[in-house]
């Protein structure tokens, strides 16, 4: 049996780097062995990224990407598609899940350096991945055509209206109409079903490529192949990927999924954050809501939207808080070249840094939950107050990741 | 290390709160929700289609789903369909859109997904606070949804509430009594809303029971796969 195996390998091999590839990407993948609960979010990433491409495609077989039965179908999915309401869920849901996996996993690049040297190109692709998440998100929350789905997407439109001279044009041109109207829905439609996930998944393979000629960073954030066996070329402190983190994967995949299917199964609103209340309402272009909220993983950078209200250096605030909203996110681009520090893991970092990062996650869900509220002058307040601290991280890194009092970087990875 | 590690999971945790809310803020009555109950969903079905489907529809619902409640086709034919559609069909409104603008300026909110929109709360709280005001086209009006388009469906069996304002206070008092009791009306109000939660997502029974077995299913295998990487993981350190 195993002669008739290996012939067929053998086989193929001749024909198709099968061998040589299992073995550069897993079986002799070297990956330090002290990774923690943070590596998991990787492949988790990749499991919710198939998660939606298949829910996706059954969702496709019966939504209609028309203005005025996009809602119905959407019903007509929970309703009367058997198991219909399951995959809606499960796309609704791992849409929520993809950035609450995402955020982690670049948390998990600010928290060990992973963003430094060697790592810039594989940092900025992820960052491109990010873009298109961001993307796919906007471009799927119009689909059902609810009320929050028409006019959060009237809010993201009008901000390309914002951009001086071209602005209108550009809108225009996005849209294919005057207004956000059946022809905004139909191509919407099409960049997140085909477009889109085509572009995520190439960047995706290229991020594979990348994270796996770089070998990947670890909690010490110290470079494992700096230390090989002389006779093997084995780095001493790796372990092949296949079978120890397939393994290990296997566990974070089971315990995520628990999470995952509870929120399914039990809480597939998530109490307005994953499904909001409002978008239950079919979509009404001649009524505005009191209140547009945009979903929770958009909203610190609608907060930064937001946070600007007077105009100044001769720009207008609309343009201001646009402009501040893009560099919120781009800033993270800079990351490798801003991080001074002569260390790259938290571990080894001083309290400057570590201060910093507090400061910056508390301003994150600070902002998120004030995307979620009306402004008032005190919210208004608060947001411009930790915009600044936002951007600050960024700014000041060089100067602060400079002068911080680091600790020695060991040689091994600890334990 | 673990220290974030454990705050992250409780910023995580801490998601999952209400965010409805009642524009008049006026506090909401706490709706008495069952939807394993059948005979209430059973109850406030045949009210629905009574008091509600004359003007609104449910439109993304059909009649032959209400199996799932505990009804025959035979049954559902004859307590549900009035309009000689067919058991299969969608529940329609019996008004059309165009004359419920002429007849109150707004067309009548489709049902489907109200209690999904509203919660099932904000709908309890609404059915019982209309009150006479003749200062509206329709002489009443709502303390939880001021100038509400729609007039008291339901008056005769509640019977005529009037406002009371006393400083910020404002409260109903009942001033001509109706068919039911106060208990009564509650409880038929009460089997309406749930009604109207049922028909938001009919198959919520159905998640959660099969949620129940996949979970089930998930914690035994995170015990298995636990136990495998350990195994696996022997060797190393």
């Amino acid at each position: 049996m195993s002669n008739i195996f290996n012939s067929m390998i053998e086989w193929i091999d001749k024909r198709f780097p099968l061998t040589s590839n299992w073995k550069a990407h897993l079986s002799e993948y070297y990956a330090p062995k002290n990774f923690n609960f943070w590596y998991f979010f990787g492949s988790l990433a990749l499991l919710v990224l198939v998660n939606q491409l298949i829910t996706g495609i059954f969702l496709t077989m019966n939504y209609k990407p028309d203005a005025s039965q996009a809602f119905a179908s959407v019903e007509y999915i929970m309703r009367d598609v058997d198991y219909g309401w399951l995959i809606r869920y499960m796309h609704s849901t791992g849409a929520s899940m993809f950035f609450v996996v995402v955020y982690l996993h670049m948390f998990r690049g600010m928290l060990y350096g992973s963003y430094r040297k060697p790592r810039e190109l594989l940092w900025l692709i992820g960052m491109c991945i990010f873009f298109v998440l961001m993307s796919l998100a906007f471009t799927g929350y119009i689909l059902p055509w609810g009320q929050m789905s028409y006019w959060g997407a009237q809010v993201i439109v009008s901000m390309f209206g914002a951009i001086p001279v071209i602005g209108e044009t550009l809108q225009q041109w996005l849209l294919g109409d005057f207004t956000l109207s059946d022809a905004a829905l139909n191509r919407f439609f099409a960049y997140h079903v085909v477009t889109l996930p085509l572009v995520l998944l190439v960047l995706v393979f290229v991020h594979i490529l990348a994270l796996h000629e770089t070998g990947s960073n670890n909690p010490d954030g110290i470079e494992i192949k700096e230390n090989k066996n002389p006779s093997t070329g084995i780095p001493v402190d790796g372990i092949p990927f296949h079978p120890y983190y397939t393994v290990k994967d296997i566990v974070g995949v089971v315990a995520f999924l628990i999470v995952f299917c509870g929120i399914i199964f039990f809480a597939p609103e998530m109490g307005g954050y994953f499904l909001e209340y409002n978008n239950f309402i079919p979509a009404n272009t001649l009524q505005t809501p009191d209140h547009i909220a945009p979903v929770w993983y958009f909203t610190p950078y609608y907060s930064m939207l937001r946070a600007v209200t007077v105009n100044f250096l001769g720009i207008d605030a609309k343009l201001w808080g646009v402009i501040l909203m893009a560099g919120s996110v781009v800033i993270f681009c800079f990351l490798p070249w801003l991080d001074r520090s002569p260390v790259k893991s938290v571990r080894y970092k001083g309290p400057y840094f570590k201060i910093a990062l507090t400061l910056f996650v508390i301003s994150f869900f600070v902002l998120g939950w004030l995307g979620t509220k009306s402004p008032t002058p005190l919210y208004t307040l608060l947001a411009q107050i930790f915009t600044v601290i936002y951007f600050a991280f960024f700014v000041l890194m060089p100067w602060y990741s400079k002068i911080d009092k680091t600790k020695p970087e060991p040689k091994r990875l600890q334990e | 290390m673990k220290k974030i590690t454990i705050v992250a999971i409780l910023i995580l945790c801490m998601a999952p709160f209400s965010v409805y809310a009642a524009e008049s803020g006026m506090p909401l009555e706490r709706a008495p929700v069952d939807i394993t109950d059948n005979a209430s969903l059973q109850r406030g079905a045949e009210s629905f289609v009574n008091f509600c489907l004359t003007c609104h529809g449910a439109s993304y619902m059909r009649y032959n789903r209400h199996r799932d409640i505990g009804y025959t086709n035979e049954e559902i034919l004859e307590k549900m369909v009035y309009t000689g559609q067919k058991v299969g069909d969608l529940m329609l409104s019996a008004m059309r859109r165009k004359e419920g603008e002429e007849w109150f300026g707004v067309a009548p909110p489709d049902l489907s997904v109200i209690a999904r929109s509203r919660g099932a709360d904000w709908l309890y709280t609404y059915l019982k606070a209309f009150y006479r005001d003749d200062a509206t086209g329709t002489g009443w009006n709502n303390l939880v949804f001021d100038r509400a388009a729609m007039p008291h469906v339901l008056y005769q069996l509640q019977g005529e509430q009037k406002l009371e304002v006393n400083g910020d206070q404002k409260s109903l008092i009942l001033d001509k009594p109706g068919q039911m009791t106060a208990a009564e009306f509650d409880k038929f109000v009460g089997d309406l809303v749930n009604y109207m939660v049922y028909l938001g997502e009919p198959h919520a029974n159905a998640r959660k029971e099969l949620g129940i077995k996949v979970i089930l299913f998930l914690l035994g295998m995170l015990a298995l796969s636990y136990f495998l990487k350990k195994e696996y993981w022997r060797d190393i350190h």
